[in-house]
């Protein structure tokens, strides 16, 4: 894979490399709460899905979901991480009206999930590893409705409680495209695997961003987090602004001081929402209610061995299985809906003419309709049979266009609406060169040219294709057209 | 009809079999004995008069049926610290003053699936912190015991004093209580009544407002030895929804009580002979002593040798997880709210008027000690302790079968006698905290009385979920003590 080259920004004194930590935190794709039974279903009316224990009411206790365990030690196994047989939830203390029980459930010495790594791709087909130090389960708080009236603050408690995974990663990113790859690739996995659904919009995948900056080469400088951006670009904006702001100040003479940042999106900056000094003491500390978290070895091997295929393993079949280029494979692995629906049509066919058809006019259809690969209005066998109907003769791809163009408007299978519009190309030797001859004839000029020029034989092409309705199998009228022609 | 009030539970409830009276006509005498004994005994935060007659009635019913549950009948106190659906569950707090919850305690849900009737709810200190019933909202609760020619209100000791009270003055046949460090026994022994904390794990807490988890224990408070197994039997038992609960079989302890004990090794810790030893309870401790021998059991010196240092780090670990579980009490779904002019204002008003002031020092030391910076130094180290007090335990019961020790270091004191030294408060608990911080069963039983004619307790601690041979050996010295004694009534 070709080296890209280093980002680095220019300022007064010199060029300045970034240095770029994430911590993700993805939503277990869980029907419960990770300590209550209440539902985790979006957009249900505010406290609709608020269990006592989530509410935080006197002697309620939590009770851990076996199924939240599970998808932690899968998206662990994703990672290529060590699993931690025993692993213990503290309580994170602070208070706040969303945070219901005064503290919030998470790990903090011993998570579940201990050091693994990610190989991270970008678009263009070269890739980095970065390095995970733990990925830990905690509860999500509440969530503080600000703007609703000017005196008063509302508190939705539907997401008390719901599960998350943290994903910490070590400080392995060095751009803003890359850490933009590297929550691209991770949501990647865990899309998956199935233990998140990834969904940046809703808040399902969000990220805080270490960022720190550095002469290329020199110590690590002093890093500021900024907390709970939700979208790639915003990721990458608050980068660039962030790793500006710090050069500037540390330019000026300034230093940086460790703190807390937020990333207000409508004017692209960051600022600052809390110093380490005013941190809060989470006197974090073993949560009595809960038993360490004890894993049986056999449970794991067993989740590790119904894992699916990552992405990572998909990509290089993809390749040798199919024949596909690295960048044709990478944007079908990057939507395991779509890699499962060329598979599918490319059953029995050709598989680079199926992906052509699945990458190019089917995507685009359904990129321009807003629509997802699990609902499309095109199944993956019709596609198969398309590609199928153009590799044995029955159509041209000139044609095939057409047939897709009835197929997208729900006019049904391919066959059908070949058989239906007579579109079956004409490969009858003898109807061509009936055709041909009529051409010939009435166009004698054409004729003395196009022995001279042989390029000019297109012109013929085209006018058969045009007697023909298109039906013409071209490779036979070029033949006869040949014949014809003495060529 | 004699009074029904001076039944035992296990009299109540073969009577009540037996058809002798009616679970009714037992509720209302109990009703009646607390109409007028609570103004001066103030043991019941409130009784549930509507509820009481309703459940007896029910029982009543079942009883014709032949469908008697093994409670059937029994009008019991509930400690305010457990959860009883649709009745003020306070802990006895200003914070929770009003708070009624939709749902029931696993424990007191079992008592009534068992046929038990609810008289009302006990008081308590304020969320089971003190080892006087002082620091309660609704005002102390005065021994039903005085000494000997004396009209001195005596403390009936803490937290559980309201359930300890009301069984010493048979205002129930017997109760429900917690102990996180001995809120159960010191109680008991101060009121000459029997009480057992269960090996940690045995009783769920689901649904009992929390003090300190990892110690926390529900418990009753009962008459006789008997009694106490058959509550134990009901109010015990896994459950799912507490993940500390211990998934074991319920024995039934009351087969235990009656037992021989012939055989027995007795462990007595001469590191509980602590340096200022009242000359009464050692007294005290040696007749148990004798007690034991005499019924065939082989008494061991043993060393517990940690003993010192489990006070100090109870009264870490206890706080530390009190400050995080009373965080929940903040003025915003729930209980007292104090408005202010922003939140943090709020918060402070709230819990500035909502909690009392042993309360508060519980939840400052806590989250002193959770600090960063002091965590190593204390909560850490607490819970190393901790860990070195339960390795003593194990050792020790590799020899013995079960340990003999006082419950407390004195006898009941006078209200208000404790109130400025919380030190000398807390050291009550000097001989109870142990087993709570190592999760073992601990048993008190009445085995005499002071010199001021107050009753003094025996502690009987047991192997982890060994609270059987605990009923044994209690019942064989409650034979030996012959304590049937009740306080002379004065209210």
């Amino acid at each position: 894979m070709s080296e890209r080259p280093p980002y680095r920004i220019q300022g007064r004194t010199g060029e300045w490399e970034v240095v770029l930590g994430l911590e993700v935190h993805a939503q277990v794709a869980s029907k419960a709460k990770l300590f209550s039974a209440a539902g985790t279903g979006f957009g249900a009316a505010p406290n609709d899905h608020v269990s006592l224990v989530d509410a935080g009411f006197p002697g309620m206790l939590p009770v851990i979901n076996r199924f939240c365990v599970e998808q932690a030690v899968k998206t662990g196994l994703g990672l290529k991480a060590k699993i931690n047989h025993r692993s213990i939830f503290d309580r994170k203390n602070y208070f706040y009206p969303d945070l219901p029980q005064g503290y919030q459930i998470s790990q903090f010495k011993d998570p579940i999930v201990g050091e693994g790594e990610l190989i991270v791709h970008h678009d263009d087909g070269t890739s980095f590893t970065v390095g995970i130090e733990r990925l830990h389960l905690e509860q999500d708080a509440g969530k503080s409705i600000h703007d609703m009236d000017p005196n008063a603050t509302y508190v939705d408690l539907n997401r008390s409680g719901v599960a998350l995974m943290e994903i910490v990663s070590r400080p392995d990113m060095r751009s803003p495209d890359e850490a933009a790859a590297y929550v691209k690739t991770l949501r990647q996995l865990v899309r998956y695997m199935g233990t998140c659904d990834g969904d940046m919009e809703k808040g399902n995948l969000r990220a805080d961003v270490n960022v720190s900056v550095r002469k290329p080469g020199a110590e690590l400088g002093t890093r500021c987090e900024i907390k709970n951006v939700n979208s790639l670009r915003f990721i990458q904006q608050a980068i660039v602004y962030e790793a500006h702001r710090q050069i500037e100040v540390i330019e000026d003479g300034g230093k940086i001081v460790q703190e807390t940042r937020l990333f207000d999106a409508g004017k692209g900056e960051t600022r600052s929402m809390r110093s380490k000094e005013e941190a809060h003491d989470y006197r974090y500390f073993p949560d009595p209610d809960l038993l360490p978290l004890v894993l049986d070895p056999v449970w794991v091997k067993q989740i590790q061995a119904t894992l699916p295929e990552l992405p990572e393993q998909k990509l290089a079949r993809m390749q040798s299985q199919y024949g596909l280029s690295a960048y044709d494979a990478a944007v079908l692995v990057g939507d395991v809906a779509r890699a499962d629906f060329f598979e599918e049509a490319a059953k029995g066919r050709d598989a680079k003419l199926v992906a052509n058809w699945v990458l190019n006019d089917l995507s685009g259809k359904m990129g321009a309709d807003g629509l997802e690969f699990e609902a499309s209005p095109v199944s993956a066998a019709d596609i198969g049979a398309l590609v199928g109907l153009i590799t044995d003769g029955t159509i041209s791809g000139k044609i095939a266009r057409e047939v897709f163009e009835r197929m997208w408007a729900g006019e049904g299978a391919p066959a059908a609406i070949v058989e239906k519009h007579g579109l079956v190309q004409v490969t009858d030797t003898g109807a061509l060169e009936a055709a041909i001859d009529e051409i010939m004839a009435a166009n004698p000029d054409k004729v003395e040219s196009a022995k001279e020029k042989p390029q000019a034989i297109g012109w013929f092409v085209g006018q058969v294709m045009k007697a023909t309705g298109g039906k013409a199998n071209p490779g036979a009228v070029n033949q006869i057209l040949k014949a014809k022609l003495g060529l | 009809m004699s009074d029904l009030t001076k039944l035992t539970l296990k009299g109540a409830i073969d009577g009540l079999k037996a058809k002798s009276f009616s679970a009714v006509e037992v509720a209302k005498a109990h009703l009646d004995a607390i109409a007028a004994a609570n103004p001066a005994i103030n043991a019941y935060i409130q009784t549930t008069p509507d509820q009481a007659l309703a459940m007896a009635k029910a029982s009543d019913e079942r009883i014709a049926k032949g469908e008697a549950g093994p409670l059937e009948g029994a009008a019991i106190g509930i400690k305010d610290l457990f959860c009883t659906k649709g009745v003020q569950s306070a802990a006895a707090s200003n914070i929770l003053r009003g708070f009624k919850p939709p749902y029931e305690s696993t424990v007191t849900s079992q008592l009534w699936r068992d046929g038990a009737v609810m008289l009302g709810k006990l008081n308590m200190d304020e969320f089971a912190m003190g080892s006087s019933n002082e620091s309660s909202a609704f005002g102390p609760v005065v021994n039903p015991w005085r000494a000997k020619d004396s009209s001195q209100n005596l403390t009936p000791g803490g937290s559980s004093g309201g359930s300890a009270a009301a069984v010493a003055a048979d205002l129930c046949l017997a109760a429900t209580a917690t102990d996180t460090g001995g809120s159960i026994r010191q109680p008991a022994a101060f009121t000459g009544t029997v009480g057992i904390k269960p090996t940690y794990g045995r009783c769920s807490r689901f649904g009992i407002v929390a003090f300190a988890s990892s110690l926390d224990q529900a418990g009753p408070i009962g008459k006789t030895v008997e009694d106490t197994a058959l509550m134990l039997r009901s109010m015990s038992g896994h459950d799912p929804k507490d993940s500390t609960s211990l998934p074991v079989e319920v024995p039934d302890f009351a087969a235990f009580v009656g037992k021989s004990v012939k055989g027995l090794k007795i462990g007595v810790p001469g590191d509980y002979r602590i340096e200022g030893m009242p000359e009464e309870i050692a007294r005290l401790w040696d007749q148990g002593i004798e007690w034991l021998k005499a019924a065939g059991c082989e008494i061991k010196s043993i060393r517990l040798p940690h003993t010192k240092y489990a006070l100090p780090a109870y009264y870490i670990i206890a706080p530390a997880e009190a400050s995080s579980n009373l965080a929940r009490y903040d003025g915003m779904r729930f209980g007292l709210r104090e408005e202010g002019g922003n939140l943090t204002e709020v918060y402070e008003n709230t819990r500035a008027k909502g909690f009392g002031p042993e309360v508060k020092r519980r939840i400052l030391i806590g989250t002193y000690v959770l600090s960063a910076g002091y965590y190593d130094a204390y909560y850490l180290k607490a819970l190393k302790v901790r860990r070195r007090i339960a390795d003593d335990f194990e050792a020790a019961f590799k020899e013995v079968d079960a340990i003999l020790t006082p419950t407390a270091p004195s006898a009941a004191f006078p209200l208000g006698q404790r109130n400025d030294d919380p030190i000398a408060m807390y050291l009550n608990d000097v001989f109870t905290v142990t087993t709570n911080l190592a999760g073992l069963p601990g048993l008190s039983l009445p085995a005499g009385t002071s010199q001021t004619g107050l009753p003094l307790g025996l502690q009987l601690i047991g192997k982890p979920l060994d609270e059987g041979t605990l009923f044994s050996l209690a019942g064989a010295m409650e034979q030996a003590a012959g304590v049937s004694a009740k306080p002379a009534k004065w209210w």
